[in-house]
């Protein structure tokens, strides 16, 4: 765990405490066991963005991918009677071919990836719409799928705690991530090629093909999401479903450390920044502050948050205090940070 | 000699684990040359970020037309008539040339609307082109400029601000021996109106050639001065590297071998007309020379397979290959050098060790995770080898001066087999000592059957490192020299695309 993940924990406790003295009831057993079951889902197709954002990509079309595919996997297990095992996957699948073809669009046709995911973010929404005519879609009467249910949207007790499975699935995906990006060589490759693409291709590595995988990885994640979100929520209205995903997902990631520029982010700093974010929601549940400033407090608290890194950051590297240095040159000064020679 | 303008008196400058100056002093007179040299790392960049307010000093006092200061911000090194001519170019290649001289001091009319008032740019800006020399319009797109005249464009920047002193870092690192030539003029040019000059250089003729005195670093420290009289390049190298060097020329332990690549009427893009045929042979260093834009950068990213190669054969040991990305090349073998490191070479806030390891990094494998241990000890071992100055291989690239980057590129590649493996401008920015180091280097490789392509631009090194020459002109070979025929007048010659008389050895 870096520093900056530490302090992000830091501030989520502090955030906790504050609430928890406020408000009790954000420690009841039921409150958490809610918020983490958020965490969970929301966990997870943010690992799903941090993956796209450490390659300097973007995703903005997360929302709409969990409407249509959700929309189509209730469809498909409650009108079409199809197995949901084979729904699953085939729901999976579907995720993986969307992330397939942004990854393609953005690497072979060279469309920046915040143009090509925009349009995924709109033609999804759309299509969702379309597919079920503008009506909700979810589970009728007497239509039950225990196991499924189960799986995806129960809780096992763990020491008298009723911990929801989604959360687990969050711990597993993370661990899976952790590995793949902070241990092993693609990860080193997704990291390079987020840095400097140039040098990444240079040093041998298929950059084009590091850079499509970030999107089918971050394809097939939004897809086991969208299932969860499907067996959460149990009926979905596609027009509004998962609206805005994309920006928690988005603001997960980068209070946990990504850069927008690319090549930084840790998966633990991603899970941390979901938790806050669900603090923050519970928060504004909790303290009894109009719900239609929800956005305006996340906002807000993102800034701060950032602000504060950006202070740090700028704390450690010139150690003395500068006098406007490096700002006031016509010749753009070079930052000390990165050496120019 | 008038009196000085400007002191430095016991600067010192340190870094978390590195001592970058230690109580160094330098007083600049006006109209005066001053050489900066040393090894890399020895503290010379730092030193003149100091002057141009980059960087604030952890000690001394900068002096300042009498004036003391404990440090100068970038604004106040301006106002005191400093200039900085930073090595990588802080232009703008989407402004035109006047655009970029006054940046952020546009000549405005129009009154509130503060529109551009092109006319008084243009007009303000040929005065400096004249006085250069130069041989571009002030309306000439940047883009369009070579390195060299973007070099002057950074130097009228100075001008237009009516510096007393120009500082200029590694200026001449990627200009060719005419375009070096048409520097050294301009700073002769300078000194002739009275403006002082600063030059960091590796290449310690030019010191010769225009330095009034030369002024050595090493470690951080001033180990020593020398005036004109007293310049020559061994009385500089014992006080850079506190030794003395061999000459550069290495005998190939055996003759050549045979043809390991073969390029055949290859065409690139920059040069659909023109198609290059040359042949690499095992243990043979290939010298490969000309002006910049002749188009050898372009046939090394083809050989590599950054680019893709128009028409022609590429034969390795034989057999063609389409090397369709640097991938497939270096899987056969083939490996590229590049010259530009920031954009190319190296991921500058990535660690030392992990820059290293970075295109190869399969052979890290413990399971399918890196093993880091392993990774640490082959960067230990490569900074050993090539004296990578830098406090551990954790360190991030970014914060080595420039010639320590340099070889944390070639580290990355020397820890690989290499068949082909082509140099492009290899010792670009690196002090004497360690090109002699790398150019041993390069003999024990080529010693080992290694077919070595070197493009160089510096005159010194193709000619005392290849153990034969291509030149090529515009696009294509211009001709082969063997070693009976090396010399710069016919390298020069054949880059511009003359013919030379071959001598009968
Ligand atoms: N921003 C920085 N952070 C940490 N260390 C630094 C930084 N800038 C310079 N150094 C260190 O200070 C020392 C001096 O560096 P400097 O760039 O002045 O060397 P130099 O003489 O210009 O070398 P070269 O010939 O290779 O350009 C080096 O050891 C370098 O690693
Ligand atoms: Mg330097």
């Amino acid at each position: 765990m870096n520093k900056k993940d530490l302090s992000l924990l830091v501030l989520i406790l502090v955030v906790g405490a504050v609430v928890a003295f406020i408000n009790p009831r954000f420690l009841y057993v039921g409150n958490l066991s809610n918020t983490l079951n958020q965490v969970g889902m929301f966990g997870i197709f943010s690992i799903a963005e941090a993956f796209v954002i450490i390659i300097g990509g973007i995703e903005l079309s997360v929302g709409s991918v969990i409407a249509l595919l959700g929309v189509i996997f209730i469809d498909l297990i409650v009108n079409h009677d199809v197995n949901w095992v084979l729904a699953v996957a085939a729901i999976i699948a579907g995720g993986l071919v969307i992330g397939l073809v942004h990854g393609a669009l953005v690497t072979r046709m060279h469309i920046q990836p915040f143009v090509v995911t925009l349009c995924g973010l709109l033609i999804y929404r759309g299509a969702a719409r379309y597919y079920t005519e503008d009506a909700t879609a979810g589970f009728g009467f007497g239509a039950s799928f225990p196991t499924l249910e189960w799986l995806t949207a129960g809780r096992t007790n763990v020491l008298g705690f009723p911990l929801p499975h989604s959360v687990m699935a969050l711990v597993i995906v993370a661990g899976v991530a952790w590995v793949l990006l902070h241990r092993s060589v693609f990860g080193r490759y997704l990291y390079a090629v987020g840095k400097n693409e140039e040098a990444a291709r240079y040093s041998g590595i298929r950059s084009e093909r590091v850079m499509i995988s970030a999107y089918v990885i971050c394809g097939g994640l939004t897809a086991f999401a969208a299932i969860l979100f499907a067996m959460y929520t149990r009926s979905i209205s596609p027009a509004v479903h998962g609206s805005f995903y994309e920006l928690y997902a988005i603001a997960a990631a980068v209070l946990g450390g990504c850069s927008l520029r690319g090549g930084e982010g840790s998966i633990i700093g991603v899970v941390l920044g979901t938790v806050l974010l669900q603090v923050l929601q519970n928060l504004v549940n909790l303290l009894g502050i109009p719900s239609s400033l929800n956005f305006a407090v996340m906002g807000a608290v993102i800034l701060i948050g950032v602000l504060a890194d950006q202070y740090l950051v700028q704390r450690r590297h010139h150690v003395s205090p500068a006098k406007g240095r490096g700002q006031t040159s016509v010749a753009a000064a070079p930052l000390e940070r990165v050496k120019v020679d | 000699m008038p009196e000085p303008f400007l002191e430095l008196v016991d600067i010192s400058k340190s870094y978390p684990g590195v001592v970058a100056l230690d109580h160094v002093g330098l007083a600049v007179s006006p109209g005066e040359v001053i050489a900066l040299i040393g090894e890399n790392g020895a503290g010379k960049s730092t030193l003149m970020r100091v002057l141009g307010g980059v960087v604030e000093p952890s000690g001394g006092t900068i002096r300042v037309d009498g004036a003391e200061r404990s440090a100068l911000t970038v604004a106040e090194a301006i106002a005191a008539g400093i200039a900085f001519v930073h090595q990588e170019l802080n232009l703008f290649d989407n402004l035109d040339v006047a655009g970029n001289v006054f940046i952020g001091r546009e000549p405005v009319h129009g009154g509130p609307l503060r529109l551009i008032d092109r006319k008084a740019l243009y007009a303000r800006t040929q005065p400096l082109l004249d006085r250069l020399g130069a041989d571009f319009a002030p309306d000439a797109p940047l883009a369009d400029l070579s390195l060299a005249q973007r070099q002057l464009v950074e130097i009228m920047k100075a001008l237009s601000l009516e510096a007393r002193l120009v500082i200029m870092d590694e200026p001449t690192s990627s200009l060719t021996l005419s375009e070096t030539d048409r520097l050294m003029r301009v700073i002769a040019g300078l000194k002739a109106d009275g403006v002082s000059i600063i030059f960091i250089t590796h290449r310690l003729n030019e010191v010769m050639q225009c330095a009034d005195r030369a002024v050595v670093l090493r470690d951080g420290r001033m180990v020593g001065a020398l005036t004109r009289a007293e310049l020559s390049p061994a009385a500089m190298i014992r006080l850079m590297i506190g030794r003395d060097l061999k000459s550069l020329y290495v005998p190939p332990a055996a003759p050549p071998g045979e043809a390991v690549l073969d390029i055949v009427e290859a065409v690139t893009d920059t040069y659909p007309e023109r198609a290059v045929s040359l042949s690499l042979r095992r243990g043979e260093i290939l010298g490969l020379a000309g002006l910049v834009g002749s188009g050898r950068t372009e046939l090394a990213r083809v050989i590599f397979g950054v680019d893709p190669l128009r028409g022609g054969v590429i034969r390795l040991e034989g057999d063609p290959i389409r090397a369709a990305s640097p991938r497939a090349a270096i899987d056969h073998g083939i490996y590229l050098i590049p010259e530009d490191r920031k954009g190319c070479g190296l991921l500058l806030d990535v660690s030392i060790a992990e820059n290293i390891s970075l295109p190869d990094l399969s052979s890290y494998l413990r399971f399918f995770l890196v093993n880091t241990a392993q990774e640490t000890e082959n960067a230990r071992t490569q900074r050993e080898r090539l004296k990578i100055r830098a406090p551990d291989v954790g360190t991030t690239v970014g914060s080595l001066s420039g010639g320590n980057q340099q070889k944390v590129v070639l580290a990355k590649w020397l820890s690989m087999r290499p068949k082909v493996l082509i140099f492009d401008e290899p010792t670009r920015g690196v002090d004497v000592g360690a090109k002699q180091e790398i150019y041993e280097m390069l003999r024990r490789l080529a010693d080992a059957g290694v077919a070595i392509l070197m493009i160089s631009s510096d005159m010194e090194e193709v000619i005392g490192v290849s153990d034969r020459i291509a030149v090529m002109h515009e696009g294509a070979i211009s001709g082969f020299l063997d070693r009976s025929q090396f010399s710069e007048h016919n390298v020069l010659q054949l880059a511009v695309g003359h013919a030379v008389e071959m001598r009968v050895p």
